[in-house]
């Protein structure tokens, strides 16, 4: 993790990360050098490139993005700033930014307002950006309705040290073993979940083997005359 | 003509060719299908590629009863000691058939999760590469392993094949040791 | 990772009671089993079934809590085949990626390609680029695999049911179209087809024909399977009412795919949000109101039959558009080399190594970059979501402007469905808890990917 932007959150520890006045989007990865090769290789370090994901859109959003998000704010009524942080439009597809501690009033409000009516979560994806500091977890829930025919996008991103997102297995029940496969890979831990046990691993394994810092964990190979690195110790074109 | 015709009233030979005989003739499976190959070698159990035709189409269950496990398809940490336990329910003798590249090295999946190759788990006698190996392979490995099984040597010679096996092992370079062949 | 990050009771035993008695039995006599229980006072037994079971369609762990031949409470246990997929994909750029996803679902390959290449083609901002017969050609596969996966449902479901012609009889139907997938693509299963932007090759001489000479078959073959079950009186006492699930809980569960439209919900993503040019085939999305096991045996056939005719509509389509291209013209994506069977196998083909090692050395440099670094995506993220033969299908594609992926992770429907084994299960016979296995028809390659 590199803190030497001035992207840093204010995040860590204090109750969840807060938008604070940091960007409105998400740091993917810093990139050094030309090749994605460890290390600058023109040898003054200077080609540092910031990856970032699409950032924060403005009104209008288009299509039916506009209303969802209106019939979402009102109900959230003044909670609506603090539980949306922000809101991406990008390729076609709606994201909203929720607040963690929100996140399950907000779920609510998607699945059971007749204009909202998000029926379907489609799981929840762990997303892990180390660059990002202070969220550098994302758990990307997909919504889909099947009464208006709409997808749209929750995401809520959390501080590595305080992985903790409220578990949405109340509202949507579907989601149990999803978070738990999210839990067992990334190490988010879903607050409220019935039992949030591996699923996938071995229920002895230590750590959570999807994360960016967990190494892919291949051997090398060994040929006759030759051996060839494993596919995360090989040279990586980016 | 056959045997049947002209069937001489006692014929002679070894007990070793006489049980390899035995042996190698209808070997039951231990179903064990893991993952993609699985599905090849449900494929060869049905009519197209008809594996009754060699005797091996009583897929078992129950390990106690098989006389071979076709490990197919890849193998994971969390898998390893189930593989190894229902290789130890096997009655003896015993044949492992490891099929499809997962299962003998890892194959694509070289990473944290799956085991690089079986034979570190259980001992291998024949391992059959592809990814999927087509049916048409598994019934060529299935009918090597039927050869090897009925030229098995028995006893004194086992014991001198065994020795020679492991001398020749021990005087070959190991492959880590072989270097700067590839260019 | 720390310790500290373990939340309390992460990992809690089976069974709650620390003083419950516990004994193991590795097979024996049943009876001297149950005396053991009845001797111990205990009511509780808990089976476990699989990972190593015939009847678990792969290796599924299903822990049965038993009273007599009744079903008081199941769990299922799942992750015996994960071998990290998605975490492989991330080191190996978007095309090689096909190889990897394709091996998830390894009864439906092409679903798992199609949803893939569709979520990068949408990344890059291509959808519409796609060359309309690469659209066909992949409708002709997604169909042709749901067939399959479909004949695989119904033949080992029949199988561990104990009728062991209907699975001869639906992998002879499989087989047709193993055929015709081999012919077009080179492979039986695990195919790496679809390519992001279009297909791998195009159609060899003589495959629409033989597409054709292959419908009639596979129909019979499901004709012999209606004629074999379905009026089948010990298949119907078997199947009929059993595994109940209905709207309210498909719903709840998120269950999608066959068992969500046996219990009258007619949504197909094929219908709903069509891709690769599904609002342009004429088919029809069966559904019923049954949502039992013997229901959704009737859905699978019936889909197979509508299956097979979009596999008509796409032979037509084929003669119509033979000669135009099956890959995205852009340069800069497309794959550069076309495979051709030479003398000594399988290689790129000879005009091909000819222009590039003999008349361009720009060539022979674009396809260099191309082929080990592979093209960028720009930065981003998008879902997509297909209906693969057993429910919706969903990827999450994670780009860092790179040439890899920064995280890809497949919705798999069967781990999705599968989570319903409880309530399908429980209540029920031991014996039904195999029929309600074989109905969600899950594969754990895409469980556990
Ligand atoms: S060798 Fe190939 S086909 Fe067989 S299990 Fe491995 S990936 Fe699947």
């Amino acid at each position: 993790m590199s803190d030497s932007q001035d992207l840093t959150g204010t995040g860590a520890a204090k109750g969840g990360p807060q938008m604070g006045d940091r960007e409105r989007i998400t740091l993917i990865n810093v990139r050094e050098g030309m090749f994605g090769a460890k290390g600058d290789t023109s040898g003054y370090d200077l080609l540092v490139t910031p990856v970032q994901m699409p950032g924060a859109s403005e009104r209008p959003y288009g299509e039916w993005f506009d209303g969802a998000v209106n019939v979402l704010e009102e109900l959230l009524g003044e909670r609506a700033d603090a539980a949306i942080e922000y809101v991406v439009v990008d390729r076609g597809e709606l994201t909203l930014h929720i607040a963690r501690e929100h996140l399950v009033e907000v779920c609510e409000h998607l699945r059971d307002d007749q204009d909202l009516r998000f029926e379907m979560c489609l799981g929840v994806s762990g997303v892990h950006y180390p660059a990002d500091a202070g969220r550098e977890l994302h758990a990307v829930y997909p919504m889909q309705s099947i009464t208006h025919n709409r997808r749209l996008r929750i995401e809520v991103a959390v501080d590595e040290a305080d992985p903790h997102v409220p578990s949405i297995t109340s509202v949507y029940p579907m989601n149990n073993w999803h978070e738990r496969e999210t839990w067992d890979f990334f190490g988010i831990v879903f607050d409220g979940h019935p039992s949030l046990a591996r699923i996938e691993m071995p229920d002895d394994w230590v750590g959570h083997p999807q994360r960016k810092d967990y190494p892919l964990g291949g051997i090398p190979v060994e040929y006759k005359g030759a051996e060839i690195p494993s596919p995360d110790n090989r040279r990586q074109y980016r | 003509m056959g045997i049947e015709e002209s069937a001489p009233p006692f014929m002679l030979g070894t007990v070793e060719d006489f049980v390899g005989y035995m042996r190698a003739g209808s070997m039951w499976p231990a179903t064990f299908g893991l993952a993609c190959c699985a599905i090849e070698m449900m494929s060869t159990g049905t009519p197209r590629f008809d594996i009754a035709r060699i005797g091996s189409e009583v897929f078992r269950g129950s390990p106690r009863q098989a006389d071979m496990m076709i490990v197919a398809g890849r193998v994971s940490n969390k898998m390893a000691p189930i593989v190894r336990q229902v290789y130890d329910q096997m009655a003896e003798p015993k044949w492992v058939l490891s099929m499809g590249v997962c299962a003998s090295s890892g194959g694509m999946f070289n990473n944290y999760a799956i085991v690089q190759g079986v034979d570190h788990v259980v001992p291998v006698d024949i391992y059959l590469p592809g990814c999927p190996p087509r049916p048409e392979m598994l019934l060529y490995a299935l009918l090597e392993l039927q050869r090897q099984v009925r030229e098995t040597p028995m006893g004194r010679n086992r014991r001198q094949m065994a020795a020679a096996a492991e001398a020749a092992a021990l005087a070959a370079t190991p492959t880590s040791d072989m270097k700067g062949l590839l260019r | 990772m720390s310790q500290e990050r373990t939340a309390p009771g992460a990992t809690g035993a089976f069974v709650e009671d620390p003083e419950a008695p516990e004994y193991s039995a590795y097979g024996g006599d049943w009876s001297e089993i149950a005396d053991e229980a009845a001797r111990l006072g205990q009511q509780r037994i808990v089976v476990n079934m699989g990972p190593q079971h015939p009847s678990t369609h792969g290796v599924l762990r299903v822990m049965l809590e038993i009273e007599g031949e009744t079903v008081t409470e199941t769990r299922a246990g799942i992750g015996y085949l994960h071998t990290g997929i998605e975490k492989n994909m991330e080191y190996r750029t978007w095309t090689q990626g096909v190889t990897f996803c394709t091996r998830m679902d390894y009864v439906a390959s092409m679903s798992q390609e199609a949803v893939y290449c569709l979520g990068i083609e949408k990344l890059l901002g291509i959808t519409d680029e796609v060359p309309e017969r690469a659209n066909v050609l992949r409708v002709l596969m997604l169909e042709l695999t749901r067939i399959g996966s479909h004949l695989v449902a119904i033949g080992t479901g029949g199988n561990e049911m104990g009728a062991t012609t209907v699975m001869t009889t639906a992998f002879i139907g499989r087989e047709d179209t193993f055929r015709v997938i081999e012919m077009i693509t080179g492979l039986r299963t695990n195919n790496a087809y679809i390519r992001p932007g279009g297909v791998s090759q195009d159609t060899p001489e003589g495959a629409v024909e033989y597409i054709r000479q292959m419908i009639p078959k596979v129909r019979q073959k499901l004709d012999e399977l209606v004629d074999l079950q379905l009026q089948n009186p010990i298949f119907k006492l078997r199947l009929q009412g059993v595994a109940n699930l209905d709207l309210a809980g498909c719903m709840a569960l998120g269950i999608t795919g066959p068992i969500l439209r046996s219990a009258g919900l007619p949504y197909d993503v094929r219908k709903a949000e069509p891709y690769c040019g599904y609002e342009t085939y004429d088919f029809q999305v069966p559904t019923s109101t049954e949502s039992d096991a013997y229901s959704r045996v009737v859905l699978r056939l019936e889909e197979c039959y509508e299956s097979l005719k979009i596999v008509e509509q796409c032979a037509d389509r084929l003669d119509q558009t033979v000669g135009q291209p099956v890959m995205v013209a852009d340069k800069k994506i497309a794959w550069p080399a076309q495979l051709s069977l030479g003398a000594d196998g399988q290689g790129n083909s000879l005009e091909h190594i000819r222009h590039i090692m003999g008349e361009s050395m720009e060539s022979l440099i674009h396809h260099f970059k191309l082929v080990t670094e592979g093209f960028k995506v720009p930065a981003g993220q998008v879902y997509q979501a297909i209906e693969g033969p057993k429910g919706l299908l969903g990827v999450h594609l994670v780009s860092d402007g790179g040439t890899k992926p920064w995280r890809a992770h497949f919705r798999d429907p069967g781990f999705n469905n599968l989570q319903a084994l409880s309530i399908l299960t429980e209540g029920g016979q031991v014996a039904d808890v195999v029929v309600a296995i074989a109905t969600i028809d899950m594969v754990l390659g895409g469980v556990d990917r």
